[in-house]
């Protein structure tokens, strides 16, 4: 019999810690999104808000125009396959202030339905068509949802865990 | 695709790409034109799409690098940098200082060699034929040098999760020596050849302007955003690495003209020189590996990494669930948001301008289709 | 004309053809090994001993290439247009002469005979655009068309110039004019005129717009392969050496300035050197300027004939003329256009559209607490 491997020490876990501009931003956050319903987290040095698929634009608009805020430059707009749920990552960051904050909200696998914050910021355009064309997700009241990067006429959403990778052949 | 057919409608619809040859690689660009003033634009991409990002899911860590190399195939190091990053912050790693020298000095000269290419295609695209070859001179003795240490001229894989992966050889010293004085030379040379030029300035003064608001509100980065006059650079608004640690400049334009986005541009590869300066005077001999398991497996979890590479804000998302392959690898690149811009861009341009005003985004189509 | 007129003209017509094409080969191969030098490369090395075989390797690859029609090409004017092209740069050099007794029609109108010729080749161009059914091809075309028909007023103007200095139409009388002083010196002006129209005549760099490969990916010729193609770049190259020539032969001074010694067969071939050396000159000139230049925008380029050329080449007749009707002396009018030219180069460089405020970019130090914090660290 042999003797089991020792196992090694796991791996070091990085500590989620925010510096001085994260708190200030956690702390903004809190008085002056109070009339939206949201949830602020941290995530390793970025502050989380989460908030349902419903408040969105409210959420995008208010970051934008608020002068505490000023998040004036939408980093990008990215989508992880959860099967259960889809999760929309809204990253943000605010050139004049220097400080970064993800927004986060879950929709549903089946239908995958949210507002288009395109009229936030004009450069979600491109990165909302392409999780469109990547993962299914309907971005309400985009003005051009046209495939990006997949040709017309695909079948099916292959950002998903879903889409069979290695088994698909084109041709 | 949806052409406008009203009545009075006599605009020509023309297909620029995907086999133009100044499009930069498999890039269309359909254009209406009234004569040789361009009415409309629409930017067509994805023909260069492989699908990274869901490749990556595959992988396991230290394979998606190689992944990461072929994106921006111009600049590779300063993508594989990114990835290394991102996981090492996941898992954070210490990554041994030897190796944050390397990493910064190589990076650095991936960025003038990438700079040097956009100089010399430039060139091309004005209609200047000798630009490239002094541009590729330039770029050819980094990629020497490149070969000597990475093994590989274009594909590295050489900066590894937990630093790089072998020390650097023993003449680089040397051929820094050598390399560094004649790069500087070469820059001064290139930049006297064609930014002299009268025909140049007519050609890219006043071209293709954006303002910084809707740079910005396009999500435009890198250069193209600092041509705006926007004092913006990864490299000093989040800083990583160890870029906190040298004296160097960002140059900044005035106009956002198409002009301003070159000489941006050829203002970094001198001040990149600077960087790379005092990389080497401050770099040490010592460890360039951290110590590791040797499958990486980082806890569960999701790190953003933003990293200014040659073309801008180089960002990359790991989502992880503590296995050995990434659930979700999503990278953000410049070129793909730079070219969102260009349909405002080209508003009232000409065709000639059309050419001129999507060489100076620099995009690379790699990058953008992933 | 009887049977022996028709022979000589024959045998010259032929070995101005063959001298032509010989030089095409000799022009494409120094144009490449120039531009070679100019880059840093070694430029043609392998067929022959530096490369010279090289064009002959070309001429045979061309000639071998499949001849491609697009299907949606019209046919007839698609394969005419090479040959609307050709014919007129041919027919130029009926009366251009090597040297006072070499020449095979001394026109008396032999000036005005090269400039109404010369013009014909616009049509093959617009030809091969219409003809090739490509938009890029109609662009090309349609911009050739433009551009040549605007610079030959110019280039009209600056042959008129020199016209009336010697007052004649003849080609040769207008280089024994030329004995004392070369007309480049007693009209800057017009030779600079000339220079420049004639680039622009020939589609060479700073005004290559018609077929920038990388705005209209070889304009009218864009569809053409093989043979047909070869004609087109047979008639480009045979221009630029016209060009070159008549600089040679209207302001250099041809075989003139200063004549050559010697009498008899001797004095022609050292007058056809003589005469061959200038051209060339002005080739490796044209060649140089390629080599240097970005490419103009044609609003730029049409704004440039018409609001700084074709003004400039009226007020170099007008001068011509008050020097020639007063009989003032010559260095007069070298004065006024050295003037003139000064003037047109200073209200250049101030030109809101160039030099003007180069240098918007500054740079800004990435942080200044940098070196204080590097020395803490180490």
């Amino acid at each position: 019999m042999t003797q089991p491997r020792k196992r090694e020490a796991a791996a070091p876990e990085a500590q989620a810690a925010l510096d001085d501009k994260g708190l200030n931003l956690s702390a903004a956050l809190a008085t002056h999104m109070q009339d939206i319903d949201i949830k602020i987290d941290v995530a390793l040095d970025e502050v989380v808000l989460s908030t349902g698929s419903e408040n969105i634009v409210a959420v995008c608009r208010r970051a934008k125009e608020d002068p505490e805020l000023a998040f004036d430059y939408l980093r990008s707009v990215s989508v992880v396959d959860y099967i259960e749920y889809l999760e929309v990552n809204y990253h943000l960051f605010s050139l004049s202030k220097r400080h970064k904050m993800v927004v986060k909200t879950n929709l549903s696998s089946d239908q995958p339905c949210v507002a288009t914050v395109t009229s936030v910021w004009r450069g979600a355009n491109w990165f909302e068509r392409e999780a469109h064309d990547l993962f299914g997700v309907v971005f309400n009241g985009h003005p051009d949802l046209r495939p990006l990067l997949l040709y017309e006429g695909f079948e099916g959403y292959p950002g998903r865990k879903e889409f069979p990778s290695h088994e698909y052949t084109e041709w | 695709m949806t052409i406008d057919q009203s009545p009075n409608s006599m605009d020509i619809m023309v297909n620029m790409g995907p086999q133009h040859p100044s499009t930069h690689g498999v890039f269309r660009l359909v254009i209406w034109i009234d004569g040789e003033r361009i009415v409309r634009a629409e930017p067509h991409i994805g023909y260069l799409h492989r699908g990274s990002e869901k490749l990556s899911e595959g992988e396991s860590y230290n394979q998606v690098i190689t992944l990461f190399d072929r994106l921006d195939y111009v600049a590779n190091l300063n993508c594989e940098l990114a990835f290394c990053i991102a996981v090492e912050k996941l898992m954070a790693i210490e990554v041994p200082e030897r190796s944050h020298y390397i990493r910064v000095i190589l990076s650095e000269l991936n960025r003038i060699a990438s700079h040097m290419l956009f100089y010399g295609v430039y060139g091309l695209d004005v209609g200047a034929m000798t630009p490239i070859l002094y541009g590729f001179r330039e770029r050819e003795r980094i990629q020497e040098l490149f070969e000597s240490v990475t093994g590989a001229r274009m594909m590295h894989h050489y900066f590894w999760i937990g630093g790089v992966k072998e020390d650097l050889p023993d003449d680089f010293e040397r051929r820094m020596k050598v390399l560094l004085p004649t790069l500087k030379q070469g820059i001064d040379e290139c930049d006297r050849l064609l930014s002299d030029s009268e025909l140049f300035l007519a050609r890219t003064k006043g071209i293709g302007t954006i303002t910084a608001e809707d740079a910005i509100d396009f999500g435009v980065t890198g250069p193209s955003l600092r041509a705006t006059g926007v004092l913006e650079d990864v490299r000093i608004s989040e800083p990583y690495s160890i870029y906190d640690r040298f004296d160097y400049g960002i140059p900044v334009g005035t106009n956002g003209d198409c002009w301003d986005r070159y000489y941006v541009r050829l203002e970094e590869m001198r001040q990149s020189i600077r960087i790379i300066e005092q990389a080497m005077e401050q770099m040490m001999p010592g460890e360039t590996m951290a110590k590791l398991r040797r499958i990486t497996r980082p806890p569960k979890g999701e790190s953003y990494v933003r990293t200014e590479s040659p073309r801008g804000d180089f960002a990359v998302f790991v989502v992880s669930d503590g296995t050995e392959h990434p659930y979700r690898v999503k990278v953000r690149t410049p070129s793909f948001a730079n070219l969102q811009a260009l349909q405002h861009l080209l508003r009232d341009a000409y065709v000639a301008d059309a050419v001129v005003i999507l060489g100076s985004i620099d995009i690379v189509l790699g990058e953008v289709d992933r | 004309m009887n049977l022996q007129q028709v022979f000589m003209y024959s045998v010259g017509a032929s070995l101005i053809l063959g001298f032509l094409s010989l030089t095409v080969l000799f022009l494409t191969w120094l144009e490449r090994k120039f531009l070679a030098r100019l880059q840093m490369r070694m430029g043609p090395m392998r067929v022959g001993p530096y490369g010279t075989l090289q064009p002959l390797a070309d001429a045979v690859k061309l000639i071998f290439k499949e001849d491609i029609l697009p299907s949606w090409a019209d046919r007839k004017v698609y394969w005419l247009a090479p040959l609307a092209v050709f014919v007129p740069t041919f027919l130029v050099w009926v009366t251009i002469p090597f040297a006072r007794d070499l020449v095979l029609a001394n026109l008396e109108l032999g000036l005005f005979y090269v400039t109404a010729v010369s013009v014909l080749s616009i049509l093959g161009l617009v030809m091969a655009g219409w003809g090739s059914a490509n938009k890029w091809a109609i662009l090309g075309g349609l911009r050739a068309a433009g551009q040549l028909v605007s610079y030959e007023i110019p280039l009209i103007m600056a042959i008129l110039g020199v016209a009336m200095l010697t007052q004649s139409l003849n080609i040769i009388e207008v280089v024994d004019g030329q004995t004392r002083v070369a007309n480049f010196i007693i009209q800057p002006l017009g030779f600079f005129i000339f220079f420049t129209a004639g680039l622009a005549e020939l589609g060479r760099t700073p005004f290559d717009i018609h077929h920038a490969e990388s705005e209209v990916v070889g304009g009218p010729f864009v569809e053409y392969s093989g043979a047909h193609w070869a004609v087109f770049y047979l008639a480009e190259y045979i221009n630029t050496f016209t060009i070159a020539i008549l600089t040679a032969l209207l302001f250099l001074g041809g075989w003139r300035w200063p004549d050559m010694p010697l009498d008899g067969l001797s004095h022609s071939a050292l007058s056809v050197a003589w005469l061959l050396l200038k051209a060339y000159l002005v080739v490796i000139l044209i060649f140089w300027i390629r080599g240097t230049y970005p490419r103009l925008r044609i609003d730029q380029l049409m704004a440039f004939s018409w609001k700084v050329l074709v003004p400039l080449s009226f007020a170099n007749i007008v001068l011509t003329g008050v020097v020639l009707y007063y009989d003032w002396h010559w260095s007069l009018l070298t004065v006024a256009s050295l003037i003139l030219m000064a003037g047109f180069f200073l209200s250049l460089t101030f030109y809101s559209g160039t030099a003007a405020e180069r240098m918007t970019v500054s740079v800004h130090p990435a942080r200044p607490e940098a070196i204080s914090r590097r020395k803490m660290d180490l």
